[in-house]
């Protein structure tokens, strides 16, 4: 199959002794993990325990005190913009513009990153479940809906990484299986998923490791 | 070799204690140099034989002026050197600069309109040199008030590093739209002396005066800066130690 | 900690669902170039502009009306207010650019688009000159079409009118710029309206030099060639420099 010998197969996310201060709070102590293909990690701890902050320093948005992030055995600050084509975040808010209709925000959103065809973004918007409220301005969804539009764009954004924040917030019970079936289908690609979760993900999803932050 | 003289300058604890040990030897000249070239400036040199005794604020007026610009520069390269290599001790150097140099140009202004007052009747000229001094005045403003609305203080040290480059980027084109303008509008320049060269007994002073300047804010520098690291490491176990002792 | 390939996911090849044909292609270049994704990200700026009408008078209307300010408070007599004409549609102009400036951000950093753009792979630096064409697209060049409306209502004659147009047509780019460098900077700073005014002023004010000075020479006539060309000077540099910063402040304020 074509996709088997277009994907990289050395694909690895490495976290080595990372340590990160947010003023005198001393956030990240020491967190070590190695994530390979097709492997999620769910990313445990109670408020203020520094799961955001986690995330977004796998981002590399910030910067550690020590330690670092490697893609593929690179320091990820060697070459930022190329990391940063490879993963996809989604942070607490659904980065969506109110004024804009679901579509017309993943038009945007996903076309600044690659090339997307009407299909494909149809076709995203019918997984998620957005078609009946996708031409409607996203002011006027539910918070569940924008997750799911969000959701929608994350997958259709087509990268190896996916970095998630509380995927599963204001979801109901069917959105929660959503997210889970979005997450085995993306390990299934081969792709990687680090979840930050407040009560552990479904046990639908298979090849988890947890990583609890204490606060 | 030279590197670890750079990491150790990198360390609050040993440029806290090398701040408290050089002060000394900047504060005392300073205050030789600034005592020798008032008097120089005040009772040596001859009245100015267009503006008589008037002239002599110049040197107060001169070094204050050259001072806030000097001043600017260097917080503008510490700002840079923080932003660039992280160093936390860079950005407390640039923090302490700034109401260092914003007074320095207040006092300059203030120098520069008592200068005009007896010569013009007026307070204040709009003259390109007051009039830039007093755009630097609201640059170095922008700088404090920028750093004091953030709250987190590493993001503060960082996007005022950033406003300060840009500033000083920016400080030689207003000078010279400012002149440009000025010139445009032939309005009587209050800071040129009649003679094109100042004999020696005149300059002396205001060369001292400057030394003693330079001197006197290096000393201030190394002062605001011990207060500084102490605030910025009030957590951390070293302190605890200093403050002991 | 390691070793979490486990053998049904070496085993298993990727699943090609309709989502992911194009994934493959995707990760070996990235698809879309700087140039395509800003002129994406202007398109959307100035779509969303255009949902919110309202919004695109309100500059409009504040140069109108501070201009307005000046005959009412100095005196209706026309000779006097052409001498005053070009201070007074200059720092109109200003004031209205830096009301306008709240638009250019801060929608963005409160929703998380803004940090959509900072991950996207592309040059922040484009993105930014992007929002900031739009903000110029939206404001600036309004405010230089507008200028003819005021100016005649100051006493200026028609023959200036061009001049005056082109010296606030490109005095505005550089303001929208340096704006652009103050709003990102002060981002998430609650009621930042007069720190953000204390930052951009200080740094229009060789705009507002040379292009008074063009709009002067414009009104009585003279060639007005070279203060004109230092504006545009001014925006070319500008041009360059001012993304880079915004972009810095961006990722600051982001950490």
């Amino acid at each position: 199959m074509e996709e088997a010998t277009d994907t990289v197969p050395t694909e690895r996310l490495e976290v080595e002794n990372l340590h990160l201060w947010r003023g005198e709070r001393h956030v990240l102590r020491g967190v070590h993990f190695a994530l390979a293909r097709g492997a999620c990690l769910e990313v445990c701890g109670a408020n203020g325990s520094g799961k955001t902050t986690l995330l977004r320093t796998l981002c590399g948005l910030i910067y550690p005190e020590e330690g670092r992030v490697l893609w593929n055995g690179e320091n990820v600050r060697r070459d930022l913009p190329a990391f940063h084509a490879t993963l996809a975040y989604l942070g607490h808010e659904p980065p969506l513009k109110s004024d804009l209709t679901a579509r017309e925000n993943l038009h945007y959103w996903i076309g600044i990153r690659r090339q997307l065809s009407a299909e494909e973004l149809t076709a995203a918007l019918a997984r998620v479940g957005a078609l009946p409220f996708c031409e409607r301005q996203v002011r006027t969804l539910s918070a569940g809906q924008r997750r799911r539009v969000a959701l929608a764009g994350i997958a259709l954004l087509a990268v190896p990484l996916w970095l998630l924040d509380e995927p599963a917030t204001n979801l109901d019970a069917e959105g929660r299986d959503l997210v889970a079936d979005l997450i085995c289908e993306q390990l299934a690609r081969g792709g990687m998923v680090v979840a930050a979760v407040h009560q552990g993900l479904p046990p639908s999803v298979g090849n988890v490791t947890r990583l609890e932050l204490a606060a | 070799m030279a590197w670890t003289w750079f990491h150790r300058l990198a360390s609050p604890p040993h440029v806290y204690a090398l701040a408290a040990r050089l002060t000394p030897w900047f504060a005392w000249p300073a205050a030789l140099c600034i005592a020798a070239g008032l008097w120089g400036g005040l009772v040596l040199a001859p009245p100015d034989y267009q503006q008589g005794d008037g002239f002599r604020i110049l040197y107060v007026h001169a070094p204050s002026a050259w001072m806030s610009l000097m001043v600017y520069m260097t917080m503008a390269i510490a700002a840079a050197i923080g932003l660039i290599w992280r160093m936390k001790v860079a950005h407390a150097v640039a923090a302490s600069c700034a109401p260092i140099g914003a007074s320095f140009t207040f006092a300059a202004l203030v120098t520069g309109a008592l200068w005009g007052e007896p010569m013009w009747g007026t307070y204040w000229e709009w003259d390109p040199r007051l009039t830039s001094e007093l755009v630097l005045l609201f640059l170095y403003l922008g700088y404090m008030g920028l750093r004091a609305g953030i709250e987190d203080p590493q993001r503060a040290d960082r996007a005022s590093a950033v406003l300060a480059i840009v500033g000083v980027v920016n400080v030689p084109i207003i000078h010279y739209s400012v002149t440009w303008w000025n010139s445009l509008h032939q309005a009587p320049s209050v800071m040129r002396l009649a003679k094109p060269a100042m004999p020696f007994v005149m300059v002396a002073p205001l060369l001292l005066m400057l030394l003693g300047f330079t001197l006197l804010f290096v000393a201030l520098l190394l002062t605001r800066l011990r207060s500084e690291v102490l605030a910025r490491e009030r957590s951390a176990s070293w302190i605890r130690e200093v403050v002991s002792a | 900690m390691s070793g979490l390939e486990s053998p049904a996911a070496r085993t298993l090849a990727p699943v090609a669902t309709p989502l992911v044909r194009g994934a493959s292609r995707a990760r070996t270049a990235r698809s879309a170039d700087a140039i395509e994704a800003a002129r994406l990200a202007l398109l959307r700026d100035l779509q969303l502009a255009f949902r919110k009408r309202s919004q695109l008078i309100q500059p409009l209307a504040f140069f109108a009306m501070v201009t307005l300010l000046f005959p009412l408070a100095v005196s209706p007599e026309l000779s006097r207010l052409r001498e005053l004409a070009p201070g007074v549609l200059w720092v109109g102009a200003l004031l209205a650019s830096l009301l306008a400036l709240e638009f250019l951000f801060r929608d963005d950093a409160c929703d998380g688009t803004l940090e959509q753009y900072a991950l996207s792979g592309q040059p922040l630096t484009a993105l930014m000159f992007a929002k900031t064409l739009a903000h110029w697209l939206l404001t600036g060049l309004p405010l230089a079409l507008m200028a003819p409306l005021v100016a005649l209502s100051l006493g200026v004659g028609p023959a200036a009118l061009p001049g005056i147009v082109a010296a606030i047509a490109v005095g505005s780019v550089t303001l929208s710029l340096i704006g652009s460098i103050g709003a990102s900077l002060t981002l998430g700073i609650k009621r930042s309206g007069a720190l953000l005014s204390l930052l951009t002023l200080p740094l229009s004010l060789p705009v507002l030099i040379f292009g008074a000075r063009a709009t002067q020479l414009a009104i009585h006539g003279a060639p007005y060639g070279a203060p004109l060309e230092l504006l545009g000077a001014l925006a070319m540099l500008g041009i360059t420099l001012a993304p880079l910063a915004a972009a810095a402040a961006v990722r600051i304020s982001l950490e």
